[in-house]
């Protein structure tokens, strides 16, 4: 179980917990914005993905949303429960509701991105 | 109360063997020369009714319907205007009615006619310079201004890939930008909702083909900074396009060429009062500057002499995007539109839209706050108050205790960048009396729910299908009854 200060985060609220598998998701207060999470789509085992990039879309009863990939790199899992259970995102969305797992082309993307305490100081600025 | 919650089944349901309504003495048979391969095995599973159980089922199906001929419809961004009667008498006249769409052109010179005077109008209105009717909606406009502004690069021999779009734009612009398979480059807004021109600068370049601009923006404020966009732009080698969902606000007092835009599209169904999908098919347009009239799709109606005839322009064309001249039936219905204002009336239009917007606006400030401090153009951006929020009553609650006290909901949720977004747009046509009435229950809606938070998270309960489990229904939809 990933604790959110283990967490790096984006603009875009998604989370990516570093390392050489590193595991991508959606922040706690992102999954609370969204609502109620219908419909996920992942991208696929194997594909090369780009930081900043769209890679999976997340639906929610309010709208569809894009998700951006934290850092470049290439998908070695996804998690296929949320595919047939959306819910998992909005209940445990750093636990069971990953979305998929990246092996870093360049693992110092990730530092670039901020930390929990950052992170929590943007969405307090964003509410302004 | 619409109607009594009495008798909810199909049609297919209220069906009894042997049940019908009168035949002529002669009925018409099946024709003979069907070949017998063809000809159906079994009949088909329709219902069995007599005429009056039909009567009746959809005369009490349109009772129950919510439109603008029978309810105050604040749809923001949708301009729900009430559709003049004038219009469909116009398209309903044999002349055009009756008209084959392979009739010569000799034969076609009154509708010809109007679409050349329609064409010459709308560029004139616009501030641009040509112009094609023949998109069946706005976001099938969208799609043709991108075939032609890729037209005009691969003839230019440039290979650009960009699209780049706010992040308060209206769903279809990334959407077109997908489909046409260029890449969307998505720009945040700055806390007024105006486009970030910094932001912008940073991400337009030789690969940008477009930036997809709406004007005024998804939170109904003008972006001041237009000219200085364009040239951004411009500079960068790339086009703009305007969105023109919003022209509501803008005609007749801005023509938006004179902004410096490339192009633009109309949405027949909002600013010039054609009916939304459902009343009838839908009709847009590209209006576009010179550089881009080569690449329109054909036919247009050009005159020679006396006589309107079409013009297939050249090989540089885009060809046709819709049969024929597009749907001409709902183009005849907004030049009737057109016609029966002055230059003067026109202008009236975005006034009086920008008036009752910030009037709705000023009315509910203390309960429901607008999210920006400025004034709004056509349509307002609101949210509930802490109060409400407190109490764990959303935008959905609104929008749900509102239709148990006789409007139709405002949009909700959109823009995406507004945290529990209301966005209502009045348009021109609602009288003061009816935008009174609307405040008034907006603050009951308010008022009752700080009260009883459970009653107004239990709305709607004067309709025949109360609240409707919509988390449910998307995970696991039930498509057959």
């Amino acid at each position: 179980m990933s604790k959110p200060e283990e967490l790096k985060y984006t603009k875009t609220h998604e989370y990516v917990h570093p390392g050489a598998e590193a595991v991508v998701g959606i922040s706690d207060h992102a999954q609370h914005e969204m609502g109620d999470v219908v419909f996920v789509e992942l991208p696929k085992v194997g594909q090369k993905l780009e930081k900043e990039k769209p890679c999976a879309v997340v639906e929610s009863v309010k709208s569809a949303f894009d998700i951006y990939s934290p850092v470049s790199g290439e998908v070695t899992a996804v998690n296929a429960a949320v595919t047939g259970e959306p819910a998992l995102l909005n209940q445990s969305p750093l636990e069971n509701g990953w979305l998929f797992k990246i092996k870093p082309s360049n693992p110092a993307e990730a530092d670039g991105l901020m930390d929990w305490n950052a992170y929590q100081e943007f969405v307090k600025q964003a509410a302004h | 109360m619409i109607c009594a919650a009495t008798d909810n089944q199909l049609s297919i349901e209220k069906s009894a063997p042997g049940r019908r309504g009168l035949h002529a003495k002669n009925p018409l048979r099946a024709r003979a020369d069907v070949p017998a391969n063809l000809r159906r095995k079994t009949a088909p599973r329709l219902p069995e009714l007599a005429e009056l159980d039909v009567m009746r089922h959809y005369t009490r199906l349109s009772r129950l319907n919510f439109s603008v001929d029978t309810h105050f419809y604040p749809l923001g961004s949708c301009t729900m205007k009430y559709n003049p009667r004038f219009n469909e008498a116009a398209a309903a006249l044999e002349g055009f009615a009756g008209l084959h769409p392979l009739a010569h052109d000799v034969c076609a010179q009154g509708t010809l006619e109007l679409l050349h005077d329609l064409s010459a109008r709308l560029t004139e209105l616009c501030g641009l310079d040509a112009i094609t009717l023949q998109p069946a909606a706005g976001a099938h406009s969208e799609f043709t201004g991108l075939l032609l502004a890729k037209a005009y690069f691969e003839n230019k021999g440039e290979t650009r890939t960009e699209i780049v779009v706010p992040d308060s734009a209206h769903g279809t612009n990334p959407a077109t930008a997908s489909m046409m398979g260029f890449t969307t480059v998505n720009i945040a807004s700055k806390p007024d909702g105006r486009l970030d021109v910094a932001e912008l600068k940073k991400h337009i370049g030789p690969k940008t083909a477009v930036l997809m601009l709406t004007v005024p923006n998804t939170l109904g404020i003008f972006e001041s900074n237009i000219e200085e966009i364009c040239r951004a732009v411009h500079e960068a080698g790339a086009l703009v396009y305007m969105d023109g969902a919003n022209l509501n606000a803008l005609i007749g007092m801005v023509k938006p060429g004179d902004l410096g835009i490339d192009m633009m599209h109309l949405n027949f169904h909002k600013t010039f009062s054609t009916p939304h999908g459902g009343g009838g098919p839908g009709a847009g347009a590209i209006v576009c500057r010179k550089h881009l009239a080569p690449f329109l799709p054909v036919p247009t109606v050009k005159k020679e002499g006396s006589r309107y005839v079409s013009d297939f322009g050249d090989a540089r064309s885009i060809g046709k995007v819709k049969a024929f001249f597009g749907n001409t039936g709902v183009l005849v219905k907004a030049y009737a539109y057109m016609l029966a204002h002055s230059a003067e009336e026109l202008g009236d239009i975005a006034r009086y839209s920008i008036i009752n917007a910030n009037y709705i606006r000023a009315l509910l400030k203390e309960m429901y706050p607008s999210y920006s401090s400025e004034y709004c153009m056509h349509e307002c951006v609101l949210t509930p108050g802490k109060d409400m929020l407190d109490k764990g009553l959303k935008t959905l609650d609104v929008a749900k205790g509102l239709i148990d006290r006789g409007f139709h909901a405002p949009t909700i949720y959109f823009p995406l960048i507004v945290h529990e977004a209301i966005m209502i747009e009045p348009t021109e046509t609602e009288s003061k009396e009816t935008l009174d009435q609307f405040a008034a229950a907006m603050k009951d809606v308010h008022d009752s729910g700080v009260a009883d938070p459970q009653a107004l998270k239990d709305a709607p309960v004067t309709l025949p299908v109360k609240r409707l489990d919509e988390v449910q229904a998307a995970r696991q939809p039930n498509l057959r009854w």
